[in-house]
């Protein structure tokens, strides 16, 4: 045996180990939520869609994904708005200590969610903020903002700026420009700051954990479902919560990456 | 430099009027938030004045700091596992696979990467409970005559934890990978280098800036993670972030949670510090 070709079995071999082992704990979560019997733990009972009737019919798993995705699209929409709009200004004007305000908008990503969840639970008790649903948002938008603003800023290049001048040039104010021309060339940025911002949000727990008391989001139902210890129901609900983030996923590769019209 | 233009409308306010609302934010639900559990930690759950108590009491109680130390071992223990199990991995996606179906391949090796985080975690319950998957295959091939304990331990806590940053990693090395222009291989076959020396002397060492920053990544966000160990560690061992939780959780003691908190941000600092000289991030 040549070594190339060992090199390439023992490749096959290892390719094999870890795809097995990153795909292990999905699978037996996806079969499991069709088991028919009480505990989602072998030999397989099923197929039984009985848990995902169980969780459709579920009020507080139901609301708290209505929640969920309330929270994640309007988060999203201001932290984008936020970075995109600061995004330019640091791009096309001189701002007075400009790397300082950079740094600071963009430290929020080097510290954890619970410790940001944590000070935002302290400044809220302190200041009599309730609980809630907007208080968990606006931990979302504190989590992805930094993101929006690095990956905006990032494609704000010469040519959009030379762009934008030929616009001034022939008459618009800076408002259209903003709107008219900035916006449009750069809808792919705009929308990638979106989608992972969205991402971020659909799935963040501890912020959300921290903020909320009774209206809460989707991780969080789920993990007061957790407690109950071992149920197929909550392997439904998380085939489900799978379901969609894939969705979410390829809309993004077909979004995003499309082979451009020539 | 590029020219940049000053605001010509609202006498100059423009550039002020777009930047503010984001800085503002930040100071308000970022800075300020910061600040508060920096005071609210000199302060005591009982009342009274400031001290720094909440941080003596760290200190000198040992199982509280015997909860940092196990947060280090357990971070250290899965940044090297998930490296040495990433880079492999990203190398046979990068060079072993035909070029058209590689996309294809890392599309599949990150998808449970989506799963919803706290599932993930659960979904691993699944496999190393008492009664779960590994156990009764096991125990069907006749292995182990009874189950051995997986969940609850802190071999399941970085099952978990290596599980998410292996997907991590291998996105990031394999970037990496793909970035190395192919003339370097070239080089270094055309000076007579065999296949292994090139891998070490050519192609580990220019990846080595990556598998920096998936370490670092990697380090950061296992540290601060709250769900991972609470899931499949349970409380026989507790970690920083569930010493904190629990802190608010039964008792209520804002004070040593914020303590606690800012010491966590604190070794995340220093370690950002003494790796930052590697970490070069770079802007498009």
């Amino acid at each position: 045996m040549t070594m190339r070709s060992g090199i390439r079995l023992a490749s096959i071999i290892y390719a094999i180990l870890i795809y097995g082992f990153i795909f292990l704990p999905v699978a037996t979560l996806v079969l499991f939520s069709f088991q028919a019997t009480l505990f989602p733990i072998p030999p397989f009972t099923g197929p039984s869609l009985r848990r995902y009737q169980a969780v459709l019919s579920d009020d507080r798993l139901t609301s708290a994904l209505t929640n969920s995705l309330f929270v994640a699209v309007i988060s999203s929409a201001m932290a984008t708005l936020l970075g995109f709009l600061a995004a330019w200004g640091f791009a096309r004007f001189r701002v007075p200590a400009s790397a300082v305000l950079r740094g600071l908008i963009t430290l929020p990503l080097t510290v954890s969610y619970l410790i940001i969840g944590m000070g935002l639970l302290v400044l809220f008790n302190g200041l009599g903020f309730p609980k809630s649903l907007t208080a968990a948002g606006i931990g979302h938008v504190v989590i992805n903002l930094p993101l929006c603003f690095a990956i905006l800023y990032s494609q704000m290049g010469e040519h959009q700026a030379n762009i934008e001048r030929a616009a001034r040039d022939l008459g618009a104010r800076e408002w259209q420009v903003l709107l008219l021309v900035t916006a449009p060339m750069l809808w792919p940025a705009l929308f990638a700051s979106f989608f992972l911002s969205m991402t971020f949000s659909w799935d963040e727990f501890v912020i959300s954990f921290l903020l909320t008391r009774f209206d809460t989001t989707l991780p969080v139902e789920i993990w007061n479902l957790l407690r109950s210890g071992l149920n197929p129901k909550t392997n439904a609900i998380g085939s489900l919560v799978f379901l969609v983030s894939i969705a979410f996923v390829f809309l993004f590769e077909l979004a995003l990456f499309r082979k451009p019209r020539s | 430099m590029t020219e940049k233009a000053r605001g010509s409308t609202f006498g100059g306010l423009l550039p002020w009027l777009v930047v503010s609302p984001a800085v503002l934010w930040t100071l308000a639900f970022f800075a300020a938030p910061f600040i508060a559990m920096a005071v609210v930690s000199l302060t005591l759950h009982e009342g009274g004045g400031f001290s720094f108590a909440n941080y003596q009491q760290f200190f000198s109680n040992p199982s509280y700091y015997q909860a940092l130390v196990n947060s280090l071992e357990v971070t250290l223990i899965v940044t090297v596992i998930s490296i040495l199990l990433a880079y492999p991995f990203a190398w046979i996606l990068a060079e072993q696979i035909p070029e058209k179906w590689q996309r294809l391949a890392l599309i599949l090796a990150v998808l449970p990467f989506w799963t919803s985080y706290v599932v993930r975690s659960y979904s691993w319950l699944l496999v190393l409970a008492e009664k779960g998957v590994v156990n009764n295959t096991l125990l069907q091939l006749g292995l182990i005559a009874e189950p051995i304990q997986l969940a609850n331990t802190r071999f399941a806590t970085v099952v978990g934890f290596v599980h998410f940053f292996v997907m991590l990693l291998t996105l990031t090395i394999f970037a990496n990978l793909k970035q190395l222009s192919p003339s370097y291989r070239k080089a270094a076959a055309d000076l007579g280098a065999g296949p292994v020396r090139t891998f070490l002397h050519v192609i580990l060492p220019l990846t080595f800036p990556g598998i920096m920053v998936g370490a670092f990544l990697t380090f950061v966000l296992a540290i601060g993670d709250y769900i991972t160990p609470q899931i499949l560690g349970g409380n026989n061992e507790l970690l920083m972030p569930q010493l904190i939780m629990l802190q608010i959780g039964r008792r209520g003691d804002f004070p040593l949670a914020s303590a606690l908190s800012i010491l966590l941000m604190a070794v995340v600092t220093m370690a950002y510090l003494a790796s930052a000289r590697w970490l070069k991030i770079e802007r498009a």
